[in-house]
């Protein structure tokens, strides 16, 4: 096996690794939206989407390159606008329970 | 600039983005981070997706045909997915994740297969691209057909109850050794130990394509309802490994990274909710108990059922100084998250303690109930996770069960049920307990539950949200 493909191999594990720490670690409140989270950044293939379009020079592989791109950019812009809606709701309102229909008009939600 | 520059900094651009979805990820522990955490991770996809831009068109590489295709597919697929993302009600959110989970694994298959048609008969067909070829290629397609049978079911295109052919697993077995024969057929044609041809490959790729395809169906298919929270967080975290498999492929380290961190956080997350559910793996995958929706029974043997008017029910509540509330599933289906927050707005008026108690496989995904009661302007303090308010409930006046059921059944702590050993709520350790349901239907293990049974209980049939406008009402006239 070549170099590249042994480092590209190292650096696999290590991120499955980081992945275990970091995952293992969230309250199983944020569950929901980490599982909608991770799944925004696997969109990462629209990038290999990019990269075989600009490859692309055959009409099968531009068929196979926009649709790479169609279903790629669905899952990163709504992965990531569907976890923003989900995490906007997690936020405190004011102490004052009687303040409840105020707060729902809050600033955006950003959470305190 | 030198060519060399250029990558130099695109692969660093790249390497931000990678740590920027880890940070992102890191953020998420906690509430009080978790929408930063995901906009640090946006902005890590931003700076990966411009660095790829600027590196191809550096490289003279942005053909007129290839930006118009990238172009064109951001603003149909990104516009499709914003608009779903915007418009999809908060109940239908895990079909949704489901939905964008598929078409990432399909997008990872489309990168895996592209590149195999251009490498086919070169040099670079070597043994380990074919390796990460067919592995991308069966990962995603099972990912793709998988996910949105999954979604379908929660959505109820597709019937959630197990659907079972006979000879169902047969078929089952029979594709994955399809799969597996046409993965060594590829592996020992690129290193030559075996002779195929061009064409012989195509047609031995196209098999594996539609072995895995079909895979992915007849694998979800058997399975319940109520495992699909489960069995979308395994593909999320196929379509990661997908990813990094199509990342080998292309040779690109992004991908390669990213792909794995999703696919360790899907892992573990995968485990998680099964072990809330105190379902393995193998069982869920295997298609064990659990039809789905509940069959509608009568109170088996074994007890009375006390049925309570709202207005009963409503004095409880209101002269209640500790009331624990319950959600679950129910309540989901019944969209009743605003009618529940109004109830316990007008209990705190009155003076009432109001928690919520929160299962963590309450609702259709761990943590879904909490999104449907922040969706309602819950505060995110009063919801309770279950070992933080299980020892309350003793001192709980009232407990007010809404649309959960084997969460709360006393069944779960002797051997012997099918939810044996599954954690629960200690819902009937409460002074009082208030069920509102529709029927006396079964849960999804099927079983019925002690818990309507104990003399502490009242039941009060009724559509949860119907019920709980209902209450309000009562609560408010008192």
């Amino acid at each position: 096996m070549n170099q590249d493909l042994l480092f590209a191999i190292a650096i696999f594990v290590l991120a499955v690794l980081v992945g275990f720490e970091v995952i293992s670690k969230v309250p199983a409140t944020l569950h929901t939206p980490l599982m909608s989270g991770a799944n925004s950044i696997h969109g990462i293939v629209f990038v290999g989407g990019i990269l075989i379009a600009a490859a692309a020079d055959s009409p099968l592989s531009y068929v196979l390159a926009f649709v790479a791109v169609v279903f790629g950019a669905m899952n990163v812009v709504g992965g990531y606008v569907v976890t923003d809606r989900m995490l906007q709701m997690f936020r405190r309102r004011p102490s004052a329970p009687a303040q409840s229909e105020g707060a729902r008009s809050g600033s955006g939600g950003s959470a305190q | 600039m030198s060519q060399e520059w250029v990558y130099t900094l695109v692969f660093l651009a790249w390497l931000l983005g990678a740590s920027l979805f880890v940070v992102g990820l890191h953020f998420m522990n906690s509430p009080a981070t978790a929408r930063r955490g995901n906009q640090i991770s946006a902005t890590g996809m931003t700076i990966a997706v411009v660095a790829t831009l600027v590196y191809l068109a550096s490289q003279g590489a942005l053909s007129p045909t290839a930006l118009a295709i990238i172009v064109v597919g951001f603003v149909i697929g990104g516009g499709v997915g914003l608009w779903l993302a915007r418009t999809v009600a908060m109940t239908a959110m895990p079909q949704l994740v489901s939905l964008f989970n598929a078409v990432g694994g399909g997008a990872a298959a489309l990168v895996a297969i592209d590149d195999y048609l251009r490498v086919l008969g070169t040099a670079e067909e070597t043994v380990s691209t074919a390796v990460f070829v067919v592995l991308g290629v069966v990962i995603g397609c099972v990912t793709f057909t998988g996910s949105l049978i999954a979604s379908g079911k929660l959505q109820g295109i597709v019937s959630g109850k197990p659907i079972l052919v006979p000879g169902g697993r047969l078929v089952t077995i029979a594709l994955a050794a399809i799969a597996v024969l046409g993965f060594i057929g590829l592996v020992f044609g690129a290193g030559g130990a075996i002779a195929l041809d061009e064409t012989a490959k195509l047609v031995v790729l196209g098999i594996v394509i539609a072995a895995a395809l079909v895979f992915g169906v007849t694998m979800v298919l058997p399975i319940g309802g109520a495992d699909m929270p489960v069995v979308i967080s395994l593909l999320n975290s196929f379509t990661g490994t997908a990813a990094a498999m199509a990342g080998f492929v292309i040779n690109n380290p992004v991908l390669i990274v990213s792909g794995a961190l999703v696919g360790a956080a899907g892992g573990i997350l995968t485990k998680l909710m099964a072990d809330a559910m105190n379902r393995s793996l193998m069982n869920i995958i295997a298609g064990g108990f659990g039809g789905g929706e509940g069959t509608v029974a009568e109170a088996g043997p074994g007890g009375t059922v006390r049925e309570l008017t709202v207005d009963d029910a409503a004095i409880q509540l209101a002269y209640a100084n500790l009331v624990i509330i319950v959600p679950g599933y129910g309540l989901a289906v019944a969209q009743a998250q605003h009618a529940l927050r109004e109830l316990a707005d007008v209990l705190e008026a009155r003076g009432v303690e109001v928690k919520y108690a929160i299962h963590p496989v309450a609702g259709r995904m761990p943590g879904h109930m909490n999104v449907l009661l922040a969706e309602a302007n819950v505060p995110y303090p009063q919801l309770k996770e279950m070992d933080e308010i299980n020892p309350e409930f003793e001192r709980a006046d009232v407990a007010l069960v809404v649309g959960a059921n084997d969460v709360t059944n006393p069944a779960a702590r002797r051997p012997g049920t099918p939810i044996s050993g599954m954690p629960i709520l200690d819902v009937d350790k409460a002074k009082s307990i208030i069920v509102i349901k529709r029927s006396m239907g079964r849960g999804y293990a099927g079983i019925d539950n002690e818990l309507y049974t104990n003399p502490k209980t009242g039941m009060l049939f009724a559509d949860a949200k119907k019920g709980l406008t209902e209450l309000t009402a009562a609560v408010k006239a008192l």
